[in-house]
């Protein structure tokens, strides 16, 4: 059953992703990774992190790619000429190289045959959302701040960038 | 039970897909498209593995990691914005202003 959950959801975002690359239209593209950011938090409760395909659904389907979808019809921009860049013969020898130096590391690589023990068996585990929260607001705390400020800095940037030529006095 | 090696291979497939997105396409905001299917690859990686362990650290990863991908969306778009604003297209290899 598990392995295909597994195979199906595998399938559609790998799919999905081909699709993010080959769709000429940038609105198709759009909604392809939607498609592909639906089935990933499908794959994160699979692995048993409801919280985080929650926040999965919520941020990037909901908010970036809303964002994305604004300033393509802001844009409004048709798709000219060329559809992909020039590259020489040595870039794209490189790339077969990367690929092939991929796959050996993942077929070489022995992923812990056998799974480690559950570190305190006799605890009753919390849910997964409580146990973030807890490593969050106690481990993380530092870096939870942090981010907030990233996210500042993130905002201010934007309007900035996007507003244009302001009128400074 | 699915073998983590089965999700570290999906993992790495995906973000193989991203970087050829990133490498080839001429559309701007394809390219910060395919950025975002590269973070979610990793994340992918990170829940996954996070299971297999039984440690919680990797999904606080994962939280951090779409904090800064919303951060970096939100700066692009902007960016992307004002070039546009700037020189009338979106393609990459018209935007070589900083080139000498």
């Amino acid at each position: 059953m598990q392995l295909a959950m597994f195979a199906y959801f595998g399938a559609a975002i790998l799919l999905s992703a081909l699709f993010v690359v080959y769709f000429r239209n940038p609105i198709y593209s759009a909604m392809a990774l939607l498609t592909m950011f639906m089935h990933i938090a499908g794959l994160y409760v699979l692995l048993e992190a409801e919280f985080l395909a929650g926040v999965q659904l919520l941020v990037y389907a909901g908010a970036i790619l809303v964002l994305y979808l604004f300033v393509v019809m802001l844009l409004n921009v048709q798709s000219r000429g060329r559809f992909v860049q020039k590259q020489t013969p040595a870039v794209i020898g490189l790339g077969v190289l990367a690929v092939i130096e991929l796959a050996t590391l993942i077929f070489h690589t022995r992923f812990y045959p056998e799974l480690p023990a559950i570190p305190h068996p006799g605890v009753p585990t919390l849910g997964n959302t409580e146990t973030i929260g807890m490593v969050l607001y106690t481990q993380y705390l530092f870096p939870f701040e942090i981010a907030s400020l990233v996210l500042l800095i993130a905002l201010v940037g934007a309007i900035v960038l996007a507003k244009g030529k302001l009128k400074y006095r | 039970m699915v073998p983590l090696s089965w999700y570290v291979a999906l993992s790495s497939t995906l973000f193989l897909i991203g970087l050829v997105g990133v490498l080839i396409r001429r559309n701007i905001v394809i390219v910060l498209l395919c950025i975002e299917i590269m973070l979610n690859a990793v994340n992918i990686n990170f829940v996954a593995f996070s299971k297999y362990q039984h440690v919680i650290d990797g999904q606080i990863f994962v939280f951090f990691v779409i904090t800064v991908a919303a951060a970096e969306v939100a700066v692009g778009l902007g960016i992307i914005i004002a070039l546009f604003r700037l020189r009338e297209t979106i393609n990459i290899d018209e935007i070589n202003i900083l080139k000498l």
